[in-house]
């Protein structure tokens, strides 16, 4: 799973009423690289939520993000900042491990890089 | 690429070993799935350069397609632990980078308006009445951009009616009738093949509404 899916994804247990952003529970990360996309990363910027991407991106293992999200303007001519946004967005994967709710700690086990988001009846 | 060529890649995928019936497991066709793409991307240009999700993306047959047409990013959502593991080996077969997540469509929470584009070949809801609402109920809250769905035509109305009333779409057009081969996958279909009429569908979702769900 990339950190752009987990920017996305959040807690629906019943009753929960900010299951965003799910905490990251490490065993294993992969990287994958794929080819950088300058005008999807420009498209994508503002639809992220930095926090839950910075702080994910910390337990993945990669620090090199800065905390405050840049202005918009950086990401048209800060080719560094690309590369590293385009590392931490896309090509991390969290390959095992688990997604916790931030609310009850309910536990989401990640296996293969597939993280299981199943309820059990009475969390729906 | 083109039509031919991707509905040939598609060909090859693996599909269903033992579908199970409660979940109206029928295969995407190669010819269906290819042909539901390649519109949304040359017609409208919805996927190339796109987040897009495949939603119960099954054995990923979509997923793989919009991949394969350049998509960025592509999503495949599933409740069937099977499904996702036959989905993830099309995947590698085919070289292409696809995050696979289990959950139930109805049940799935979500942040914003990330994903541009939803794909999907929902459950006909003839085992569970309904199913297919239920997923576009969703789908239209997820994609910022388009829906494609395929629905039986036999509900072509409703779909029109109850997509613009109630679930947050601000255009529903069927952009072809298709035939739909269903093989005899279960015992209780009689023939050999069931051939159903089935609606290729694109839904705009109205804009800006910008709510998790």
């Amino acid at each position: 799973m990339r950190m752009l899916t987990h920017n996305m994804l959040s807690s629906n247990i019943k009753g929960v009423t900010n299951g965003f952003p799910l905490r990251i529970e490490v065993e294993k990360v992969v990287e994958k690289q794929v080819e950088i996309n300058h005008d999807f990363l420009r498209n994508i910027f503002p639809k992220i939520d930095w926090k839950a991407f910075f702080d994910a991106s910390r337990v993945m293992g990669y620090a090199e993000l800065p905390e405050e999200a840049p202005e918009p303007s950086v990401l048209e001519s800060d080719l560094e900042f690309l590369r590293k946004f385009h590392h931490a967005l896309l090509e991390l994967h969290l390959e095992e491990g688990a997604l916790v709710c931030p609310e009850t700690g309910r536990k989401f086990p990640v296996n293969k890089g597939i993280p299981n988001m199943l309820l059990h009846e009475d969390e729906v | 690429m083109k039509l031919k060529q991707l509905e040939s890649l598609l060909g090859g995928l693996q599909q269903f070993s033992n579908p199970k019936v409660e979940l109206e497991q029928y295969p995407t066709g190669p010819h269906i799935a290819a042909g539901l793409l390649y519109t949304a991307e040359n017609s409208f240009d919805d996927i190339s350069n796109k987040v897009v999700a495949d939603f119960g993306c099954g054995c990923g047959t979509l997923g793989a397609a919009a991949a394969l047409l350049g998509a960025e990013q592509v999503i495949g959502i599933d409740i069937d632990s099977q499904s996702l593991e036959i989905a993830t080996m099309n995947a590698e077969d085919l070289e292409l980078d696809i995050d696979f997540i289990q959950c139930d469509i109805s049940n799935l929470g979500w942040r914003g308006q990330i994903v541009d584009t939803v794909v999907m070949n929902p459950p006909f809801g003839t085992r569970k009445k309904g199913a297919d609402m239920d997923f576009l109920f969703v789908a239209l809250k997820v994609a910022s951009q388009a829906v494609y769905s395929l629905h039986k035509t036999s509900t072509r109305d409703h779909v029109k009616r109850v997509a613009l009333r109630d679930l947050n779409a601000s255009s529903a057009e069927v952009l072809c009738e298709l035939r739909f081969d269903v093989p005899q996958l279960y015992k209780f279909h009689k023939k050999k093949e069931v051939d159903i009429a089935v609606d290729l569908w694109r839904f705009v979702p109205k804009r800006s509404r910008g709510k998790d769900i």
